[in-house]
């Protein structure tokens, strides 16, 4: 079985600029869940970028489900829930219509949707625990139940690999921590790759299988029981 | 009189109607895109297509949606292509169609009172086959819209998240700005080449305050784009007023109706 996402030798710089990353190695298998930390201007969401095709390195090789990034045949296979998600539009957007959404991403722009798919736009909400709020607008719901719905437009397109850039900011811990836990049952239950960046990780720690720090290159890659104590304390990393 | 007794009446609002439904349904997702403005700077080019037409000998609204068509692309070639900040390939748009048009038109000799038409509408000039174009265009455009609702809705919703999943942004977005390029085109005959922009946004904004989903926002903007041109034209039919006025005038009480509304909703 070939790897969900592999980085050879990668080193990559923005134009004009001093080197973003260097030297990164990293293969993470199907049915990870990774978490992916380290401080800001660290390089996480430029290895995001790389990994996803939207980047391109100046040395080394980046795979992506066995094939390059940018060429990928079936990139549905792929869901992609940004820094910051937020309605990128002013109309107000119903659950249902936001995860609809994903769903219309993975099936292509002329497909029209039929029962199965709103069967699994349905399943994706409940799976997400908002099917009593699934006609209620995103603007009147908490910040924690909008990445739910985020969460669920992600998966009713049914990836192999979700990707997540933090996911959390601006949310509250308790937030942060439901949602660290939601993701890991949906993991269990659907064995879907997970790569979660977050600048603050405390709150997916106890949740991921694995833990990658990127400062530069990478700095730490293993399970979070072998990150060194004082590590744990995300200050410490930042500084 | 019968309103409907004089057959330019009959055609203006049935041209109109037309007008009404498409305008809102393309403006709908350039506002949710921010890019209410747009509307206005392929209005410009749509002047140097009429104008160049004067200089041809060809219809007017062959000119307008030609030249509409290809500023809309390319205008949108280049946002995506990073060669200019959308802002400042929206003033290239703006500056560079009002100047051809103005040299064009002079060029031609018809700096005259016929123009006013092209720009702020006339009920006057709307003809048989300027209607049987414009419903067809008009229909076609619904059609479209109608398609790719969905494609364009997670497009809107999130660009980056849509593009990484395989989604066509950059086509879908050229494909866009194209049907506002015949969106314009084909309405200039009613509301007038720099009054049309505001018939895609004011309609819009109005519903976004009242609507509780995307597709009830789409709905009411239509409806709202509708009436307000029935509204403007049966107006400036009885008060001899410029109907692009009048229905953007309407459109814009629609929006403060809905503000009002939202207010006392809330």
């Amino acid at each position: 079985m070939s790897l969900a996402v592999e980085l050879r030798d990668v080193s990559f710089a923005y134009p004009h600029g001093p080197a973003v990353l260097r030297d990164v190695e990293l293969a993470i298998k199907p049915d990870e869940f990774v978490g992916i930390a380290g401080p800001n201007g660290g390089g996480k969401t430029t290895l995001l970028r790389l990994i996803l095709g939207l980047e391109r390195p100046q040395q080394g090789s980046v795979r992506l489900l066995g094939e390059a990034p940018e060429r990928l045949t079936k990139r549905s296979r792929i869901a992609y829930l940004a820094q910051r998600a937020q309605l990128g539009i002013e109309a107000p957007a119903t659950v249902r219509e936001v995860v609809t959404a994903g769903r219309t991403i993975a099936r292509g722009p002329f497909r029209l949707l039929g029962a199965a798919d709103r069967a699994v736009v349905d399943e994706a909400i409940r799976r997400v625990g908002l099917t009593p709020l699934t006609t209620r607008p995103l603007s009147r719901l908490s910040g924690g139940q909008q990445q739910r719905a985020f969460i669920a437009k992600a998966l009713a397109g049914e990836p192999e690999v979700l990707v997540l850039d933090e996911p959390t900011a601006g949310v509250d811990v308790e937030a942060q921590a439901a949602l660290a836990e939601l993701l890991e049952k949906l993991h269990e239950e659907l064995g879907t790759t997970i790569l979660y960046v977050s600048h603050e990780f405390g709150a997916v720690e106890p949740y991921v299988d694995r833990l990658v720090l990127v400062s530069g290159t990478i700095v730490f890659d293993g399970p979070p029981s072998e990150l060194p104590a004082p590590w744990h304390d995300p200050s410490h990393v930042h500084s | 009189m019968s309103i409907l007794e004089p057959e330019f009446m009959r055609l203006a609002f049935a041209s109109g109607t037309v007008v009404g439904l498409l305008a809102p349904a393309v403006g709908f997702f350039l506002v949710q895109r921010r890019l209410s403005l747009i509307g206005d700077g392929i209005g410009h080019v749509a002047f140097a297509g009429v104008a160049g037409s004067f200089l041809l000998g060809i219809s007017p609204l062959t000119g307008a949606l030609l030249a509409s068509v290809g500023g809309a692309a390319g205008v949108e070639w280049l946002r995506g292509r990073r060669k200019a900040a959308g802002d400042q390939a929206l003033a290239l748009l703006f500056y560079t169609g009002i100047a051809a048009g103005v040299v064009l038109v002079s060029a031609a000799g018809e700096l005259n009172a016929n123009l006013f038409a092209y720009l702020f509408g006339s009920i006057l000039t709307v003809t048989r086959s300027d209607v049987v174009v414009v419903v067809c265009l008009g229909i076609a455009g619904l059609i479209v819209v109608g398609v790719l609702y969905r494609s364009l809705v997670a497009a809107a919703l999130d660009e980056d998240a849509a593009r990484v999943s395989g989604v066509p942004v950059a086509q879908l977005n050229v494909f866009l700005a194209a049907l506002a390029g015949v969106t314009i085109a084909v309405s200039m005959r009613i509301v007038g080449i720099l009054l049309i922009a505001a018939l895609m946004v004011l309609p819009v904004t109005a519903a976004s305050r009242v609507a509780w989903s995307i597709r009830s926002t789409m709905l009411l903007s239509m409806a709202i784009g509708v009436a307000s041109v029935l509204a403007g034209l049966t107006i400036s039919y009885y008060a001899n007023l410029a109907p692009g006025g009048a229905i953007v005038l309407v459109a814009a009480g629609a929006f403060v109706l809905a503000s009002l509304g939202e207010a006392l909703l809330s």
